[in-house]
């Protein structure tokens, strides 16, 4: 039987706070085309990561966190929630 | 004075920095991204550009690449480091300037001369720019609208590390002279030791008649005469 492969997935979004004219230009143009009872759109980066087999999750997080926190994302203008399964 | 200018994949204003220091008397050379040392140096200049194709975020690459760790050593022991453009956002993204710089408000590259308010004359980066001039620069950038949060604004204005500020020709800070959305107008800043500086402006294109103004040589000129008045032995 083959070894379940682990994938991260990686969601890193503007901090509320940041202007994000991606955001506001799509809700614009959503708004444009009829779309209605949308309040807010926010454009972030989806990154996803293959591990290898066997790898340990706890130890994953950990290393995870630390490349979002120091590369992946930029905490000064991003937040970013990381997922592993 | 011993100019080095960082070069970076995809540096594209590495050559104009060199140029502007040579125009100047002074010697500069190229210093490669994959180098760990930046040899003998009064001055590191991180040059504009799209470093690593500007992929992930501006900067955000390049930051890691063993210069960078030299540069850190170089600022750490108080030389003088000028971050100009994707500099700047190197710079931010290294920790070694407040804050961060985000796509322009308006979504459009902005690549155009505008006009710089010196807010301060305390600082190596601006010191002999004469009082009420303002500096007509280029700027060329899709992501340099600046952003730092409450507190470390707050810090900024207190500490006086707020360097140049967009303006009208009249030298009124309006938000109609601010090209990208910068937060209070900020094109540049410095950390609060005050020898590292970054701005989104180009004063090393901006260092001869012939390219429309030379108004950035009052850059380059306050360094070399704070570097006179005061060497560093990083």
């Amino acid at each position: 039987m083959a070894v379940a492969r682990m994938k991260a997935k990686i969601i890193i979004t503007p901090k509320k706070a940041v202007l994000d004219p991606q955001g506001k230009t799509v809700q614009t143009a959503l708004a444009q085309m009829g779309y209605t009872g949308i309040t807010d759109v926010h454009i972030g980066k989806y990154i996803e990561i293959d591990l290898a087999p066997g790898t340990d999750k706890t130890a994953a997080q950990k290393t995870l966190q630390d490349a979002a926190h120091r590369l992946l994302s930029n905490p000064v203008i991003e937040d970013y929630k990381l997922e592993l399964e | 004075m011993n100019f080095v200018v960082l070069q970076f994949p995809a540096s594209n204003c590495d050559q104009d920095a060199v140029y502007a220091a040579r125009l100047l008397g002074h010697s500069a050379r190229l210093v490669w991204h994959k180098d760990a040392s930046l040899g003998d140096a009064d001055v590191v200049i991180v040059p504009g550009g799209f470093s690593y194709g500007d992929y992930l975020r501006c900067g955000a690459i390049a930051r890691f690449s063993p210069v960078m760790q030299a540069v850190k050593q170089f600022a750490d022991n108080g030389g003088v480091v000028l971050g100009i453009c994707n500099g700047f956002q190197v710079l931010t993204e290294a920790g070694l300037l407040p804050g961060a710089l985000i796509r322009n408000r308006d979504l459009q590259f902005h690549c155009e001369f505008i006009h710089l308010k010196t807010v301060t004359k305390d600082s190596p980066f601006t010191g002999r720019i004469p009082a009420g001039k303002l500096l007509r620069v280029p700027i060329a950038h899709g992501e340099g609208c600046y952003y730092a949060d409450a507190d470390t604004l707050a810090a900024l204005e207190r500490n006086d590390q707020i360097l140049w500020q967009y303006c009208d020709a009249a030298g009124d800070v309006t938000e109609a002279a601010n090209p990208n959305g910068a937060v209070q107008n900020i094109a540049g800043i410095c950390n609060e030791r005050r020898n590292v500086a970054g701005l989104m402006p180009h004063p090393e294109r901006a260092c001869e008649a012939l390219l429309g103004s030379d108004d950035g040589r009052y850059v380059f000129e306050s360094l070399v005469a704070e570097l006179k008045r005061k060497p560093v032995a990083a």
